[in-house]
């Protein structure tokens, strides 16, 4: 038999229920994995004791007969969701040492569902970057060819390189331009960025609120439909969450994608695409085509300006949203004579290289004289890459694209360092999503000529993440990945 | 639009962010680049087109006028740096 | 009012900006109470803190208070409004930006009469009015290191209601003012205490020559807290700009102090240091969007206003325009005043309501919710005078007694025996008694002294222990001695 850390969640809910393993034993057996897999440096705080003690309730839950849907399902936990009496740091320095309060709501619902908590997951600083480089917990390791030390991706690096190390049977993330689905991509895992408003905000470290959204990235993609049926729900605390009913998602997986209309568009087909990743991509094609689905030529024309909309707005948010950290109510703070040295000295030590850079561009895109060259500007193409989608789905029910230009690359990549803009061109396939707020899924669909895992990515409508699930599952059936065990 | 040192200082001190001396021709080097950059929007006709700063077209919810919250001053002050007699401290404001 | 300068006349030119706190149990945008006076950093959430991962959510009644205050300024309701982050860096502004309203407020053009001294009136345009939450408070005199921080204030909705900048004079900023306060009174919106700060000031001040239309550099006062201090602050800066300008300056825009004790205004705030607020659209809350029926159903529950009151106490009531005016400035007045003249003789009411009363109130220091006299015995009181019950001395008596025990004026009468004496027989016994005691008087009278006629009925009246009723007196006298 295979290691009980290595069962996606839907097999472990089932062990557990028929009492294969105890929840206790279960959640030592990930204990004792994570401990071995430090090196990787995917958590940021391992809360052993938190999680055996949830084991014990979730086990007498099982007796009692009073389990709920995630019972004793140990999660890892994104350090971007607060969690209550538990330190989160968005992997800044900024935030040394605090300790929430209040719990995020996408975790809360989790945790009531009987989910428990491992630990914390490193990501890029703030969720800023796309290889988990700029935290400041330092680099995570992608576990797929450990030794080559590849980036897991990000920002949510860690999550996706302790789901496909096993290291938790499944994480939370969050995707601001690609930050759940191009770190699955990287590390051989699958992850949904619902729609925008299907998850509450509420408790997550913001980065850009009008792209934010959490999701679950798992081992497959019924467990992020599991996942996600319960993290997802209109929240009173959110403003821009959705009163929108939450179906089951497991129920579109497995259905049939006869008739289905599958997008196919041309703009994500440059002339330089790297051809492992045209290849894995008609692979995907293929698959759909070959179970019954049509696929149809689409043009998202505005595409290519939509990495520059996304790094004027996402800045230009967080510039906003990032002001609270001054050094003043929690977190770091180094001295100064008055008030603004402690500001500039707290925020100049606290924020690493990354952050500060796009503080900078978001403050001065706001600035007096330019918002209308840059921010106004930047929002009004933003609408023209929303309407490309609103016409493309006219035409299909979906879409499908590669979910990043290139697999995995090794942590300290010199042309990234030297210009940012070319560790930004990792999000190009991924940011149009968020800026037209619809739900994107990546799935593992095959290896790049030296072994590493390529993704795929599911674009769908608003709130019909069901089409997106039932077009993944199809994939995920035919493509036969495989699974780090 | 090309910016300049003053530019870049002022910038920095909006965000009350310090860029220390050696760095900031690069910085404003690579200010330059990542505008350039985002310039090619300007090549888009968006004489016709409203801003989108709301993805999901949705209405405001309100909340209902009920006092849900406070009388925890002690969770409010338990992460502060330097907290004294239920106050947040800084050192003195300057005008 | 014209400044006369030594080569012209000149003019001001002013526009106010007032933060008007709006009344409401929780704060506009968390759960947080609104209330005043509690331990520090207790009635703080943690949106109000600016916690990480917290999120606004507006507040019902204070988009009912800024609709129902809009309606009250005779103003353009917007059923679109927008919220926006304002952005600085301040120690009470935790999350380092003001969520306020900026390119889209939700309430439009507007417009205020004013009374003047002289009995004009004169209409004041509102530019706009946007809801926002307010700072915390930065306490600087504890310690002489360190700046200690409340948020008990931080989020408390606000209302600022901008002019255009129509004040010609600080008495027209001072009238506005105290319409304005008493409007929001009216509505129920805003106590208006300036002095408390529920009620803030800014105060933008130009001059040009006299009857000339063009806009000269303004400078801006923040914070005066009083209207007397807004009147004072309005006409000394106006001087200084003209001093400026006759000497040949300029006057650069700049934000200044407006300084209680000396009356005059320093520099705080050069524009070159001007804030760069960096507005844009609040991502956390989408657009507020009013329907018709809404703002209908807000408008149906509007109070009689002070204006529409003032009309109808002149055209219904008979009052004088000042009168109205005076009683109309504040609501609890205007409603015991009509609680107190139904059914009564309303000009009379109005008389001893700003007479006697008001000067019983201001010698005992209290409040008109707090007077020993209810309406309804100020009322009878009248009354009493009216069916000749008591006479008008009687009653000035009457009400000192009301105003000690807060008994009945009936009561009162009857225990002390005030009741008027208009029993003819008993009158006559006693003019007939100082007729007799008094011959000389008499014959003076007959010989053309009419003059006595008075001191006949003071006499009279002296031995009926001020009973008898002063008619029926002069009607008997006039009788006998004729």
């Amino acid at each position: 038999m295979e290691k009980i850390t290595s069962l996606t969640v839907h097999e472990t809910l089932d062990g557990l229920k028929n009492k294969e393993f105890t929840a206790t034993e279960l959640t030592a057996a990930y204990i004792k994995e994570m401990e071995k897999r430090r090196a990787l440096n995917a958590y940021v705080l391992e809360t052993p004791e938190h999680a055996l003690k949830q084991a014990e309730e979730a086990d007498r839950r099982y007796r009692d007969g009073t389990a709920r849907v995630l019972e004793g399902i140990p999660l890892g936990i994104k350090d971007l969701f607060c969690t209550k009496d538990i330190r989160t740091t968005a992997c800044s320095r900024i935030l040394d040492g605090f300790v929430p309060p209040y719990e995020s709501t996408v975790t809360a619902n989790l945790f009531a569902a009987g989910a428990s908590c491992l630990g914390k997951l490193n990501l890029d600083e703030f969720a800023m970057g796309g290889s988990n480089e700029t935290s400041c917990y330092g680099p995570v390791v992608n576990p797929w060819q450990e030794e080559r030390k590849l980036v897991p991706g990000g920002s949510s690096g860690g999550s996706a390189a302790a789901v496909a190390a096993n290291i938790c049977a499944a994480a939370t993330g969050t995707d601001t331009g690609g930050s759940i689905r191009q770190p699955s991509a990287f590390c051989g895992v699958t992850g949904i960025k619902p729609t925008y408003g299907r998850c509450s905000r509420y408790g997550i470290v913001a980065f850009a609120s009008s792209l934010d959204q959490a999701g679950p990235i798992a081992k497959d993609v019924r467990d992020c439909a599991l996942l996600l049926n319960v993290m997802a729900g209109y929240d009173h605390r959110d403003s821009t969450s959705v009163k929108a009913e939450v179906p089951d998602f497991t129920k579109a997986l497995g259905q049939s994608v006869k008739g289905l209309k599958v997008g196919i568009p041309a703009e994500y087909r440059p002339a330089g695409l790297n051809p492992e990743i045209a290849a894995c991509w008609d692979r995907g094609i293929e698959i759909l085509k070959s179970a019954g689905a049509e696929i149809v030529n689409i043009s998202l024309p505005h595409t290519k300006y939509a990495l520059a909309v996304y790094y004027i707005i996402a800045p230009a948010e967080a510039s906003s949203n990032l002001a609270r950290y001054d050094g003043l109510r929690y977190g770091l703070r180094v001295p100064g004579e008055h008030l603004d040295n402690m500001y500039i000295n707290t925020r100049s030590a606290g924020f690493g290289k990354e952050v500060k850079r796009r503080i900078m561009i978001g403050t001065y895109v706001l600035s007096a004289g330019y918002y209308d060259a840059y921010y106004l500007k930047a929002q009004k193409v933003r609408r023209l890459i929303r309407d490309d989608f609103v016409q493309a789905f006219n035409r299909c029910d979906v879409i499908l694209t590669p979910t990043a230009p290139t697999p995995a690359f090794p942590i300290g990549d010199n042309s990234m360092k030297e210009n940012p803009i070319n560790m930004w061109l990792n999000d190009v396939f991924t940011v149009s999503v968020n800026l037209a707020g619809l739900p994107g899924l990546s799935l593992p669909a095959g290896l790049s000529g030296d072994g590493l895992p390529l993704g795929l990515q599911l674009i769908g409508r608003a709130f019909d993440e069901e089409t997106v699930f039932k077009a993944a599952s199809a994939i995920e059936k035919e493509c036969g990945f495989e699974r780090l065990k | 639009m090309a910016i300049d040192r003053q530019t870049v200082n002022r910038v920095a001190f909006l965000a009350r962010l310090k860029i220390d001396d050696d760095k900031i021709e690069a910085t404003e080097e690579e200010f330059n680049k990542i505008l350039n950059w985002v310039e090619q929007l300007n090549e888009v006709n968006t004489d016709e087109v409203e801003p989108l700063s709301a993805v999901n077209d949705l209405p405001l919810i309100c909340r209902e006028d009920n006092v849900t919250e406070g009388s925890q001053a002690d969770k409010i002050l338990a992460n502060a740096p330097m907290a004294e007699y239920g106050y947040f401290v800084v050192p003195k404001v300057v005008e | 009012m014209i400044i006369e300068g030594k080569e012209k006349k000149w003019e001001i030119v002013c526009g106010l900006e007032i933060h008007c706190q709006i009344i409401s149990e929780s704060k506009i945008f968390s759960g947080a109470s609104t209330r005043f006076g509690a331990d520090a950093n207790e009635n703080v959430s943690f949106v109000d803190a600016g916690m990480p991962g917290m999120l606004p959510t507006l507040n019902r009644y204070c988009v009912h208070q800024a609709v129902k205050t809009g309606l009250g300024l005779r103003a353009k309701i917007n059923k679109f409004s927008e919220f926006s982050r304002k952005n600085y860096f301040y120690a009470d502004m935790p999350t380092g930006y003001q969520i306020t309203q900026f390119q889209y407020p939700i309430v439009g053009e507007g417009v205020v009469t004013v009374d003047l001294e002289d009995g004009s009136s004169k209409d004041i345009r509102i530019e706009r009015m946007h809801i926002e939450q307010d700072a915390g408070k930065s306490i600087h005199d504890i310690d002489s290191r360190k700046t200690f921080i409340d948020l008990n204030r931080a989020g408390v909705g606000l209302m600022e209601i901008v002019t255009k900048p129509d004040f010609r004079s600080p008495e027209e900023a001072g009238a506005f003012l105290k319409k304005l306060r008493s409007i929001l009174r009216y509505l129920g919106t805003c106590d208006g205490n300036m002095d408390e700060g529920s009620m803030r000031c800014d105060v933008n001040v130009s001059v040009r020559p006299a009857g000339s239309d063009e806009l000269r550099t303004r400078c801006e006062m923040k914070n005066v807290n009083s209207v007397k201090f807004v009147m004072q602050a309005i006409e000394n800066e106006a001087r200084r700009h003209v001093e400026v300008y006759e000497n040949g300056g300029t006057v650069e825009q700049e934000t200044r102090q407006f300084d209680p004790i000396s009356g005059q205004t320093k520099v705080m705030r050069k524009k070159e240091f001007a804030h760069d607020y960096r507005y844009f659209p609040e991502p956390d809350l989408p657009p507020l969007v009013l329907t018709d029926e809404y703002i209908k159903q807000v408008a149906d529950e509007l109070p009689e206003l002070p204006d529409a009151k003032k009309a109808r106490f002149v055209e219904k009531l008979g009052l004088t325009k000042y009168d109205a005016m005076v009683i109309c400035e504040n609501k609890e007045v205007a409603d015991f005043f009509e609680k107190a003249a139904a059914g009564h003789d309303a000009k009379k009411v109005a008389n001893w309501l700003m007479g006697d009363f008001f000067a019983m109130l201001k010698r005992k220091n209290l409040t008109i919710d707090e007077s020993p006299v209810s309406a309804e015995n100020l009322g009878a009181l009248v009354e009493l005078i009216e069916k000749n019950v008591i006479s008008g001395k009687i009653a000035k008596d009457v009400f000192e007694i009301m105003s000690e025990t807060g008994d009945a004026p009936e009561k009162i009468v009857e225990e002390k025996g005030l009741k008027q004496v208009t029993d003819t027989g008993a009158i006559e016994a006693v003019v007939d008694k100082v007729i007799a005691e008094n011959p000389d008087k008499v014959s003076a009278y007959k010989g053309g002294k009419t003059g006595l006629m008075g001191w006949f009925v003071g006499q009279v009246i002296k031995e009926s222990k001020g009973k008898a009723n002063p008619q029926i007196v002069n009607r008997l006298l006039a009788e006998k001695l004729n």
